[in-house]
């Protein structure tokens, strides 16, 4: 299965290249918008990648898997990303967490059955200060509560 | 008390408000000087590296060669990924004009034509906020070639955000570059130093986001009104970041040397249901913990926190009360390092795994008093013998925190005791994006 850029994304990652002297900088960027356009990085995504910027398939292997952000299988429509470190542990991160694994019946980067929602204990995403907090796909959620947490979700679930 | 880098000024994010409080007149100013005397000014003002190491500006400006072949390149460091930190998502969303003239000016100074601000990829809403600002910037003739006839100079500079993908490691300086010519954030051996052998082996200068904000200010008002605010040896002000057990956690810009005590107990509100303080990492996480009998009088800049026993880092100041289960906090801690332990040196890519291990069985109550010198043994073996700073932050809270609490450990082990991490999951204002907003 061959994968191929949309003429769109095509331009964007153009754009992306002219940034830099060589090429090779707007891997993190294509990946990006590869992710964006397929929803996971697959082998056919990574040829084609080296392909455009002249780089060796195992170089952009060697960047997804670096980089925690790139997802190498399919991820929930919902990416449900929960801080557990320290600042967010000590206003109740764990709780949050233990209820969202819960709730979804689902662990750390697993999908529910029906691939609304996926799971992933991050680790610090800057919102300290608005402890305890989860990011979902691109957006932070801070200061929640458990009650916060239920209606969140309650209303993804009931969202097509 | 003026606030240098988070104004109190009502949409200070927009281009036009920024320009009616004498926006972009800094660098119109410093483009009429020259590179020297801009480099001496930074150097004279005290301005210290705000991302951890508290090094001082200029002289790292000075660091770049005068005469070369190659492009020379800024990088502007807003990865943030360090527990307890989250100032420079601040400016990115309240003062991102200021950093892009800060960035002009530096790139002057050192005379780089390419800036890169890197901006950790969780950040999507400030790097889209940060974007705005550049393109506006640009429109308006601040960045780019039109900034020849917007300033009368002959210098110009282009600015790009790089979008980082989740690693700590690449708010280390050489990982950062590595990161920005599209490979693994892999820290380089040093020497060659960036200055000398940078982004595609040219001349590189990285700065934080903070410090680069503080540029502005002092080209306008000059070297001297800076050098007088705070504390002498660390002038100006520091965005304190304090989280944890505190009433009102946030971002406060400070004057440097403010007490410790002042900031968690009247800016911060103090500790809910006015607990004692068991421990205060007053840095991030990698700085080393205090003890809360340590903390009385101790001043929040570089020299100060040094002789009290740790770091200013980069002003994340994490408060924990009397309940907390320290033994859990330092487990999630050497949990992050090991996680994020690039793999490239041995005693930290294995060490930081052994002292996750060990913290871990001590959590579970089957540690021993031996395992505390264990600890520290592994802590030792990895400090100092790794190519980046990435050792002593795993290494310094697993040391320090064992040594300073040596008794509530050998307590905690002998015995075990069911301590809340959480006193309690505070709720208190409302998430300002609605659901329905939700990209996918």
């Amino acid at each position: 299965m061959s994968f191929k850029f949309t003429p769109e994304n095509l331009e964007r990652i153009n754009a992306e290249i002219k940034k830099y002297p060589k090429k090779q900088s707007a891997v993190m960027a294509a990946l990006y918008i590869a992710q964006e356009q397929n929803g996971y990085i697959t082998t056919e995504i990574m040829n084609e990648i080296a392909q455009l910027l002249d780089m060796h398939p195992h170089d952009v292997l060697g960047v997804v898997t670096f980089y925690t952000m790139y997802h190498q299988k399919p991820m929930g429509k919902y990416h449900i990303q929960v801080c557990t470190n320290v600042s967010c542990m000590l206003r109740g991160g764990y709780e949050i967490w233990n209820q969202v694994k819960n709730k979804l019946g689902i662990d750390h980067m697993q999908v529910t059955s029906d691939g609304k929602f996926s799971l992933e204990e991050v680790e610090c995403m800057g919102s300290c200060g608005t402890a305890p907090m989860f990011a979902i796909n691109e957006d932070y959620f801070e200061n929640l509560s458990k009650e916060k947490v239920n209606e969140i979700i309650d209303t993804l679930k009931n969202k097509n | 008390m003026e606030k240098i880098v988070l104004p109190d000024i009502k949409d200070f994010h927009k281009l036009e408000v920024y320009l009616q409080h004498g926006g972009y007149t800094a660098a119109k100013k410093a483009f009429t000087q020259s590179t020297d005397d801009i480099i001496d000014q930074v150097k004279r003002s005290g301005l210290r590296g705000r991302g951890g190491a508290a090094f001082s500006t200029g002289l790292k400006w000075s660091f770049m060669p005068k005469t070369t072949d190659k492009p020379k390149y800024l990088c502007v460091n807003g990865d943030e990924s360090e527990p307890g930190s989250f100032k420079d998502r601040q400016i990115f969303e309240f003062n991102p004009h200021q950093l892009i003239e800060g960035t002009i000016i530096s790139c002057y100074a050192i005379g780089a034509k390419v800036a890169y601000i890197y901006i950790r990829g969780e950040y999507h809403k400030w790097i889209k906020l940060m974007q705005k600002a550049l393109d506006d910037a640009y429109a308006a003739g601040y960045v780019g070639d039109k900034m020849k006839e917007t300033f009368g100079t002959d210098f110009y500079c282009d600015i790009y955000i790089h979008k980082g993908a989740g690693a700590y490691i690449c708010g280390e300086e050489s990982a950062l570059m590595n990161s920005i010519e599209g490979k693994r954030g892999y820290p380089r051996v040093k020497p060659p130093f960036p200055a000398q052998n940078g982004l595609w082996g040219c001349p590189t200068t990285i700065n934080n986001v903070e410090t680069i904000t503080n540029v502005p200010p002092i080209i306008n008002k000059g070297w001297e009104w800076f050098a007088s605010i705070g504390e002498p040896k660390h002038p100006g002000t520091i965005l304190f970041g304090v989280s944890g057990h505190v009433n009102k956690p946030g971002v406060y810009e400070l004057p440097s040397g403010t007490l410790l005590t002042d900031i968690i107990y009247n800016y911060a509100g103090g500790i809910p249901g006015n607990k004692k303080i068991l421990c205060v990492i007053p840095g991030g996480s990698s700085m080393p913990p205090l003890r809360g009998d340590q903390i009385e009088g101790v001043k929040m800049d570089a020299e100060s926190l040094r002789a009290a026993g740790s770091a200013i880092g980069t002003g994340g100041i994490m408060v924990m009360d009397e309940d907390t289960d320290l033994v859990k906090v330092l487990a999630r801690i050497a949990h992050f390092y090991h996680h994020e332990s690039c793999g490239q040196c041995t005693p930290c890519r294995e060490g930081t795994g052994w002292l996750e291990k060990i913290l871990k069985r001590l959590v579970a109550g089957k540690g021993s008093v031996s395992d505390l010198d264990l600890l520290i043994t592994v802590a030792n073996q990895i400090e100092g013998n790794t190519i980046c700073a990435l050792g002593e932050a795993a290494a310094w809270p697993v040391k320090f925190m064992v040594e300073r609490f040596r008794d509530y450990f050998e307590q905690r082990v002998s015995k075990e005791i069911s301590l809340p991490v959480a006193n309690k999951v505070h709720s208190m204002r409302h998430t300002v994006i609605p659901v329905e907003e939700i990209k996918h």
